[in-house]
């Protein structure tokens, strides 16, 4: 895999193997030394021209946690405002020598156009409302964890579907996985053809969480406000929030999640986001061991011929010091030899 | 003495199809028939000799973004398409809504490749409130007036334009038209492409079909209520084509244009987020191309036209959202015509030659039979050429072709333009 720019571009063994091989990364996460070789002297450019502190620092701590370098590049979505073209930024970043590029764009498909002009392996960290396929695999990790398989499990994804990268993301993701997925939604937040998606689309929330294995509330973005989508937050709360009320109707197996940040009291009531069924913090946690997971595959061993992975992985075991020397073959490349080449 | 001589060729024109060398002297054709000589002979064997084509809308960039495109590099690009007349959209910086950007345009345009017919703004800055000094510009010449790039949105600005155009005395007996945009921009804001299952997938803001079909409607009613003519341009959707085609049903006076990129691909071709593929109107679905099709066949749309639209290479290289919209279409329009419409290639050279030139008021000089007398402006064009399209050879500034690596077959080889070759052989000779 050289690229992660889409969901729609993974079979359901691509994703389960992605699945499969951060829970792997995971119990690195669990050491003493959170630290693998597997990317050293990998270069790792985190290209965000639309902010977000969260995901940044996700993959930035997934890249080091790899022994990559890392570099931030922090630059506004607009080209227009610099007078430069996205193509002269990527040709800019990729002359200095980088082998990955995470792409956080406020445009849609700017991580395509990106890897049409650069050799360096471009990961979707989010573009528009197109697709956030790490938030995806996230999603699905956290799920997988709490329901096991989710082969003809229910989950209902609730809010702004038209707007949001992550629905379009997790849709596919959770489709692919075998689940239900049942949409509930003002329809003026909703894409015209929903008709046409593999959804169940459900006017009533309260109908759409009965029984069901999941609910995943997206963030409501205040911004969109003018656009006349909804009457007021106090309605949308009314009729698509989960209150604790609503939040009753859910059975005590079912999990809760959001992709945050939250806007508590709007789409979930403050109550509900603590509630034990809440998955968003565990959703956070998993989100470096998800982007260790596609920065490995992307960039490490398993793409590059001739490379030696147990070589360099010797060569950073004794980077760590002598103080970790102890659990030395237990972690780091013990680790790194399971991991599938 | 003979000038040129149009050697070995069969010419077709409104009078049908028959063989005859061509002679030109002076800008006007002297002698129809066989076996003529001249001081320049062009070998035709092999080729038809036509009447030369008109596109009633293309964007010459200049004044304002000369980086794109010229009005001499526009008009190379229409004369190796076979054009010998365009009509400039006003949509430039500054905008054309005055008698001084008028004088300018056609002062650049005396030296072109081929006849620079500016239009102008019906309102001022093209912003849809006041209205252009119509009077004094139809005085330099203008015939007709557009808002492109965006339409004139309110109902009785719109009214006001036509009420007012169609009273105006023009002194040569060719009426104004007032040529639309259609896009009531309270539907499209926010949109790059066509509304639908591609623009959902791709999570790209869309523009409902229903958004150009709108301001047709209101149009159509428009035309009625002031019985002055109006012109549709770029129809993108089967609604449009089918109210059209009703309204010229019922004896309203309207005509419309299609181009060859809204009758040849679809909103599919956005799915790798290429800005090349970004256009208003936008490229729509399948059945869209069908019913466009139908409209160039059956009458109902009049013109091929080409919104040859420039953009330079790192325009086109913005994310596809701030990437401006607009494609190249001069050079490629022929043949795609012949590649795509299910027509004789006689059929086509109504909708590329003398139904645009009598739109744009250019029916004196323009797309005139091939006959004595007539102004010596043709295309010669080989239908068995077939050829590569590709945006760097292409003589446009610019390279934002959307056809780019397509075989294409049928090329026009030489242009005359006023008597004078102005391509050859394929080439530009200037």
């Amino acid at each position: 895999m050289k690229h992660l720019l889409s969901i729609d571009d993974l079979a359901r063994d691509d994703l389960v193997e992605l699945l499969d091989l951060a829970e792997q990364f995971d119990t690195v996460q669990q050491r003493q030394v959170r630290k693998v070789p597997a990317l050293r002297g990998r270069t790792v450019v985190l290209a965000f021209f639309e902010d977000s502190t969260r995901t940044r620092t996700s993959f930035d701590l997934a890249a080091r946690r790899l022994s990559a370098d890392v570099v931030n590049f922090a630059a506004g979505s607009s080209s227009l405002k610099k007078g430069e073209s996205l193509r002269d930024t990527i040709e800019t970043i990729t002359a200095m020598g980088v082998d990955g590029i995470v792409v956080r764009h406020g445009s849609s498909g700017a991580p395509h156009q990106i890897s049409r002009w650069t050799d360096a392996s471009v990961v979707n960290a989010g573009d528009g409302w197109h697709q956030h396929p790490t938030q995806a695999l996230l999603d699905s990790f956290t799920l997988r964890r709490r329901l096991g398989d989710l082969e003809g499990r229910r989950i209902v994804l609730c809010g702004d579907i038209l707007h949001s990268r992550v629905a379009r993301s997790d849709i596919a993701a959770f489709t692919t996985l075998g689940a239900h997925v049942t949409v509930c939604a003002p329809a003026t937040m909703l894409p015209p053809t929903i008709g046409r998606w593999p959804v169940t689309v459900e006017r009533s929330l309260d109908r759409a969480l009965d029984g069901a294995d999941a609910a995943y509330f997206l963030r409501i973005q205040l911004e969109r406000q003018g656009g006349n989508l909804v009457p007021s937050l106090r309605e949308y709360r009314t009729v698509y929030g989960l209150t604790v009320e609503r939040a009753a109707r859910l059975g005590d197996g079912a999990v809760i999640m959001h992709p945050g940040p939250m806007n508590r009291g709007v789409e979930i009531d403050p109550e509900v986001a603590d509630d034990p069924r809440s998955a968003v913090i565990d959703q956070v946690a998993n989100g470096v061991a998800v982007r260790m997971a596609v920065l490995f595959r992307t960039l490490g061993p398993g793409r590059f011929d001739g490379a030696d992975p147990d070589a360099t992985a010797g060569e950073v075991a004794a980077d760590t010091g002598s103080g970790h020397r102890a659990d030395h073959t237990t972690s780091p490349d013990s680790t790194l030899e399971e991991l599938p080449t | 003495m003979t000038d040129l001589v149009l050697k070995g060729g069969r010419i077709i024109d409104q009078d049908g199809e028959r063989s005859g060398d061509v002679a030109i002297t002076g800008g006007v054709i002297t002698e129809v028939g066989p076996d003529l000589a001249g001081d320049r002979v062009l070998d035709c064997t092999g080729c038809v000799i036509v009447p030369g084509f008109v596109d009633l809308h293309v964007h010459l960039r200049q004044p304002g973004n000369e980086a794109a495109e010229t009005i001499e590099s526009g008009s190379r690009s229409a004369a190796l398409g076979g054009f010998t007349a365009v009509v400039a959209m006003p949509n430039t910086d500054p905008c054309t809504d005055s008698a001084s950007v008028v004088n300018d345009v056609l002062a650049w345009g005396v030296d072109a490749l081929c006849e620079i017919k500016p239009s102008a703004a019906i309102t001022i800055g093209r912003e849809g409130h006041e209205l252009s000094p119509m009077a004094e510009l139809v005085g330099l010449g203008v015939r007709m007036f557009t808002d492109d790039g965006t339409g004139v949105q309110d109902d009785g600005v719109m009214r006001r334009a036509l009420e007012y155009a169609g009273g105006l005395e023009t002194g040569d007996g060719v009426p104004l038209v007032l040529s639309q945009h259609c896009e009531v921009t309270a539907l499209s804001q926010g949109g790059v492409m066509h509304e639908g299952e591609w623009s959902d997938r791709l999570g790209l803001g869309g523009q409902p079909a229903e958004a150009e079909e709108l301001m047709v409607m209101r149009d159509i009613a428009l035309a009625r209520l002031t019985g002055v003519r109006v012109h549709f341009q770029h129809l993108s959707t089967a609604g449009s084509v089918g109210m059209v085609r009703a309204a010229k049903a019922a004896g309203l006076p309207v005509t419309a244009e299609a181009t060859p990129h809204h009758f040849s691909i679809t909103d599919a071709s956005c799915a790798g987020y290429d800005a090349t593929f970004k256009v208003h109107p936008p490229l729509r679905t399948d059945a869209d191309v069908a019913a466009i099709r139908e409209g160039l066949r059956d009458g109902t749309i009049d013109a091929i036209a080409t919104d040859h639209a420039p953009h330079t290479p790192d325009s086109k290289e913005l994310p596809f959202d701030q990437a401006p919209p607009g494609m190249l279409g001069l050079e490629t329009a022929m043949a795609l015509a012949m590649a795509e419409l299910d027509l004789g290639f006689a059929d086509l050279l109504p909708l590329l030659s003398w139904q645009p030139a009598a739109i744009a008021g250019l029916a004196d000089r323009h797309g005139l039979p091939v006959a004595v007398g007539n102004a010596a402006n043709l295309a010669v064009v080989d239908p068995n050429h077939t050829w590569t399209v590709s945006g760097e050879a292409m003589a446009s500034r610019s390279r934002n072709t959307p056809f780019e690596g397509r075989t294409l077959t049928g090329r026009v080889r030489h242009t005359i333009h006023d008597g004078e070759a102005v391509v050859v052989d394929f080439e530009a000779t200037r």
